[in-house]
This record gives structure tokens, C-alpha cells and sequence, in this order.
């Protein structure tokens, strides 16, 4: 049976730079992707933060790189089990049980199965999948792909629009303590992009913290506001009810005058967190490497990022916890090198 | 009307909706860098007024924001326009401005 250099489980932008790091220095690689296509959740969006950069453009560039690298994919396929092989004296090699039942084997496995949207029906109180007004900041993005944000309600004034931050994140509630990071400067691009399509909509942004901690998020939440004249408000929103025109009302307390709010708008934006997929959270349990959430733990998250508690698996990407996508493809890279010198040392 | 010994609380939530921010968007003509507050306090922490009244920088910021005008001229005049709150500001607001600014057209917006 032909042992492969890495099989690299998950065909996201992780999946896909290291998958190309490691063909460029001559290593054989397998790559699994449970969708017909390679992309991941890239494929969902159409502008990155902070710069407008086309979803479409870095995803090219990935895919250019796979096209001109010999490498296997199995895409449509998701993998049924990953184990140390068994065989005698072959126990530093991995065997990957696929989708259609098939063995397969290498000397090293990378980990790139990622992260999957909060699912915002299960914080009842904002209505989610209850007021057609009620949208998450994924269906927006959609939205914003084609050009046309759809208003359910049927009032005739300028649309007032409002963003709700940390759904699914920081919030004991639904067991999630720590922030997804993405969504706050998610938010401000996505309310400048709907002040650009509705010159004339309020666009309102309900914040607990605004975290805008990467390279140009605190000059791009400047703009929104001087440029674009989106409204930050200091609260989380408590609760959504609707009204007689197929609006929706929001609670909240704005905690900067300590004094309670209440806005009607037409559309609410719910900007959900992230937690691990449901492949990550199966891996990362079945291997016992698994953090709090379900999210793989590292080695070393300081020195031994890419490693894992197991010799020859790897991880990389937001399979780890969360990050945007520089850090993913960066991610990536430092995996492909240690992946490398994990290969090179064990000839 | 028949006075029933008791009267009803007036409403002390803030309401976006029927909120009148025509004050708010002239001044945000007058002084643009009022647009980029992100209420932090630190004028209200340096303010001199602030020592000995419950006057606040920020508190006049976020009623001017909210279209809460009731108590404004009068929170308004404590100012002493010194100017310290505009040097501390992270975000450069025009603090000073603001308030002569605002005092203005509160003056004008109350003959309205």
C-alpha cells in the first residue's frame, strides 16, 4: 500500500496553502474536503476586513497554486475515522479511514477541519428564524454578494438597520466564554458596505466591547463612524419583539447615560461567533486533544503551535480556535514546516 | 379627568425612533470630529467642572446623540470652556467646539 508523505484533513484555505507548501518541496500529499469543492467558508464571502479584499481573489490565488501542484484530492468525502495504524512496528504512521470506507496511509495527518457558524436560533430571545427581520451576518454577507439587501418589513421610510455583536460569543449562556474575534471588525466593514448600497438607512451597531485589536480595524471603525456616520451603541440588545408593520423593536441599555433604549428597525444583522465544525469537535474528542469547546488544543499554543499531543498529527487553521484569514494562511505555512522537518528527520 | 390619586411614571427608556436628532446632525456639521467619539470618559476625568459639579463632557456627548435635549442647556453652561478635555481626547473631538457649538444651537433650537 502506497504511504503518502501527509494526508491533510479539510480543504479550506488551511487545508489548501499548506497542501501547497508541502507539494512545492516535493512532499506527497492527500487532501480531504467533505464539500464537492475546495474553499471552505471563504466560498460564503465576498469582501474580507479590513480592506475590502475580494473573497474571490485570495481564493483564486489558492487554487491557481493547487492547480499548477501534483496533488491528490478526494473532494465530496468525509473521513469516518483517522487512528495510529496498528500494524506492528509501524505505529508512527496514520491510517485515515474515508468516506467510502477505503484505507488510506501516511506518515503524517494535518488537521485543517476548521470552524462552523454559531447557530443563532439558540438565543430564542433574538428571534432568529422567527422575524423574517432578523438575518445573520453569513446571510448578509450573501446579501452583500449580490448587491441587494433584502428589507422584509414593509414600511416605506429609510431603512433602519441594526447589528447585534457577540451572538454566540462571550455569553456563559450558551457555554461560549470566549471571543470569536472576527466579528466585531466583521461588523463594521458590513455596516459600511450596507451604508454604501442604502446611503440613506441608520445603521446602528450594539456592542458590549469593540475589540479592534488587528492592523487597520481601529482606522476602519474611525471611518464607519466620520465617513459613514454608523451609530455605536454601548449595550447588549436584551431582547427582540415585533410590531404590527413587520418591524422589530430592540431593548437594550445603553450603558454610556445608564438609561434603558428602545429602537424600531427593519433589519437586524445578528454577527455570530464561531465554534469548532463538527469534524473538528469529533477529531479533537476521539484523539483526546480537545480544549474546553471542542477546539484541538496545541502542543505548545507558544512554541509548539502546529504539533499536537500525538507524534506525526498536525493542525493548523481555525480548527485551533478562532482566526481571520491572514492568520490562517500564515498558520498554514508554519505548519508546512514543521511538517517538513518532522518528514525530513524521520527518513 | 378624574383624578384617581395616583399618575402614571413618565417613560425613562430612550427611543430611537421618536427621537428628534436635528439638533445631533446640525452639529455634527459644525464639528465633523464629533462623529468619532467612542465614549471613553477621559474628558470627563480631566474636566475642572467636573471637580466640583456633576457636570460630564461625555454625558453631554451621548444626550446630544440621543436626541435628549430637556436637561442639556443647562448641563451645557456648567462648561468653563477650558479646552483641557480637547487635549486629552484619543479620538481629537473638537470637545470645546462641541459645547460652544451645541450651546448655540440649543439656544436657537429652544425659540424654535
Amino acid at each position: 500500500m502506497n504511504i503518502v508523505d501527509c494526508i491533510i484533513i479539510g480543504g479550506g484555505p488551511a487545508g489548501m496553502e499548506a497542501a501547497n507548501r508541502l507539494t512545492d518541496q516535493g512532499f506527497q500529499v492527500l487532501l480531504f474536503e467533505k464539500e464537492p469543492e475546495l474553499g471552505g467558508k471563504l466560498r460564503q464571502w465576498d469582501k474580507l476586513f479590513p480592506d475590502f479584499t475580494l473573497a474571490q481573489d485570495i481564493l483564486k490565488m489558492l487554487n491557481d497554486n493547487i492547480a499548477s501542484n501534483k496533488l491528490e484530492i478526494k473532494t465530496g468525502n468525509t473521513i469516518r475515522e483517522l487512528r495510529q495504524s496498528t500494524d506492528e512496528g509501524n505505529s508512527k504512521e496514520w491510517e485515515v479511514i474515508d468516506g467510502n470506507g477505503e484505507s488510506h496511509r501516511a506518515r503524517t495527518v494535518l488537521i485543517t477541519t476548521g470552524f462552523d457558524f454559531f447557530d443563532a436560533t439558540r438565543k430564542e430571545e433574538y428571534g432568529y428564524g422567527i422575524y423574517p427581520n432578523v438575518i445573520t451576518s453569513v446571510e448578509l454577507e450573501e446579501q452583500l454578494k449580490n448587491g441587494k439587501i433584502e428589507i422584509a418589513s414593509n414600511s416605506k421610510n429609510d431603512p433602519n438597520i441594526a447589528f447585534i455583536q457577540c451572538v454566540g460569543s462571550r455569553d456563559e449562556k450558551v457555554g461560549n466564554h470566549y471571543c470569536s474575534r472576527n466579528c466585531c471588525i466583521c461588523a463594521v466593514k458590513q455596516a459600511i458596505e450596507v451604508k454604501e448600497l442604502l446611503p440613506q438607512s441608520e445603521v446602528t451597531c450594539y456592542y458590549m466591547d469593540l475589540r479592534m485589536f488587528g492592523q487597520s480595524y481601529e482606522e476602519l471603525y474611525r471611518k464607519a463612524q466620520q465617513e459613514f456616520r454608523v451609530n455605536f451603541i454601548r449595550g447588549r440588545v436584551s431582547e427582540i419583539s415585533p410590531t404590527l408593520e413587520n418591524r422589530v423593536i430592540l431593548k437594550a441599555e445603553d450603558t454610556l447615560l445608564s438609561r434603558p433604549i428602545r429602537a424600531t428597525v427593519d433589519l437586524v444583522v445578528l454577527m455570530v461567533g464561531m465554534e469548532p465544525s463538527e469534524t473538528t469537535a469529533q477529531l479533537s474528542k476521539s484523539l483526546n486533544m480537545s480544549d474546553p469547546y471542542g477546539y484541538i488544543a496545541s502542543k505548545n499554543s507558544y512554541t509548539a503551535d502546529n504539533e499536537t499531543q500525538h507524534k506525526g498529527l498536525f493542525v493548523a487553521g481555525t480548527a485551533k480556535r478562532q482566526l481571520a484569514i491572514p492568520d490562517v494562511i500564515r498558520d498554514a505555512d508554519a505548519a508546512a514546516f514543521t511538517i517538513a522537518k518532522h518528514l525530513k528527520n524521520g527518513k | 379627568m378624574i383624578n384617581f390619586g395616583y399618575t402614571l411614571n413618565k417613560s425613562g427608556a430612550i427611543n430611537l425612533v421618536e427621537a428628534d436628532l436635528s439638533l445631533y446632525n446640525d452639529l455634527m456639521k459644525k464639528v465633523p470630529s464629533f462623529a468619532r467619539c467612542i465614549g471613553c470618559g477621559g474628558c470627563a476625568a480631566t474636566c475642572a467642572a467636573r471637580q466640583h459639579t456633576d457636570f460630564s463632557v461625555l454625558k453631554c456627548n451621548m444626550l446630544i446623540r440621543r436626541g435628549e435635549y430637556d436637561t442639556l442647556s443647562k448641563e451645557l453652561n456648567k462648561c468653563m470652556l477650558c479646552g483641557k478635555c480637547s487635549l486629552v481626547c484619543p479620538r481629537n473631538v473638537n470637545t470645546r467646539a462641541m459645547i460652544i457649538q451645541a450651546r448655540l444651537l440649543v439656544n436657537s433650537f429652544s425659540k424654535r
